[in-house]
């Protein structure tokens, strides 16, 4: 579990690795917050191609990164989410911030 | 009814404990036979409620968090126990969006139980606890292939 952040110009993947859950979210979002206000990249992309397991914390997460990258100037995507994924996403309204991208 | 069998699980209100109790509980349910999505289903219903205990019923304290499964021929009910804080309105908090857990919290929770489960059920007392019940029909393998009975 955890999260790789790869930079490539003025875009940074945050790659999600494992399982996500309140445990788990808290050193995803520290890392990635820490991340984004240090190099302060124009667009970011949530990569869930390697999430085996997501609960509600997913929600949070993805919440609580796009309104920190919104506040940077910045804009965000989440890719890579399997069908379950999809699932929660789904339920949580989130789809309407058009924030869902197959790929990258 | 009689189950086919029991288990239960007493672990700290620690969060590094959530991805067990989802674990153990997959792990004994699997005797049913579920399918994967049945599967999933459960273990994020139960890491929900689990979570909750963590986070709310026990916010500023350590506590135990009980969690029971009884399997029956086609159908698992789970307990998911605290002795914590308890929630004043059961209703209000059922609600999707409804969340006292600030920021990082989205209030789907218990929209998430719901709409992975068959049944969803809770009692609770402030400064009592918080029980939640939460039921899945596994459909016998048997059946899900179209094997004649
Ligand atoms: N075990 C519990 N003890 C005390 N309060 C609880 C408990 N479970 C739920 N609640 C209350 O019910 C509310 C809604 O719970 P729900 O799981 O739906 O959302 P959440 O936990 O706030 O957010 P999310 O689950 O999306 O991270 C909580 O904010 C809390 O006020
Ligand atoms: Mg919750």
């Amino acid at each position: 579990m955890g999260v790789k952040i790869t930079q490539d110009g003025v875009e940074c993947t945050a790659l999600l690795e494992g399982d996500i859950d309140h445990h788990t979210a808290k050193l995803i979002r520290e890392a990635i917050d820490d991340y984004i206000t240090k190099k302060r990249p124009s667009t970011l992309y949530l990569d869930f191609g390697r999430v085996r397991f997501m609960d509600s914390s997913g929600i949070g997460l993805i919440m609580g990164r796009y309104k920190n990258i919104k506040l940077l100037g910045g804009e965000l995507w989440v890719v890579g989410a399997s069908d379950s994924t999809k699932r929660i996403i789904k339920l949580s309204g989130l789809g309407a911030l058009g924030v869902m991208k197959e790929e990258r | 009814m009689k189950s086919i069998n029991e288990m239960k699980l007493e672990f700290a209100s620690r969060s590094s404990n959530e991805g067990f109790a989802r674990s153990s509980i997959a792990a004994f349910v699997s005797q049913l036979d579920p399918t994967i999505s049945e599967l999933a289903d459960i273990k994020t219903a139960v890491s929900e409620a689990v979570t909750n205990c963590i986070v709310h019923g026990y916010s500023k304290t350590l506590g135990v968090i009980s969690v029971t499964a009884q399997i029956f021929e086609n159908r698992v009910i789970i307990r998911v126990r605290d002795r914590g804080c308890g929630i004043p309105n059961v209703d209000q908090a059922m609600e999707p969006l409804f969340t006292t857990g600030g920021e990082e919290r989205s209030g789907l929770g218990f929209a998430v139980m719901q709409s992975f489960m068959d049944s969803v059920k809770v009692s609770s007392r402030p400064d009592k606890g918080t029980t939640v019940i939460l039921e899945k029909n596994i459909i016998p393998r048997m059946s899900k292939v179209g094997c004649p009975s």
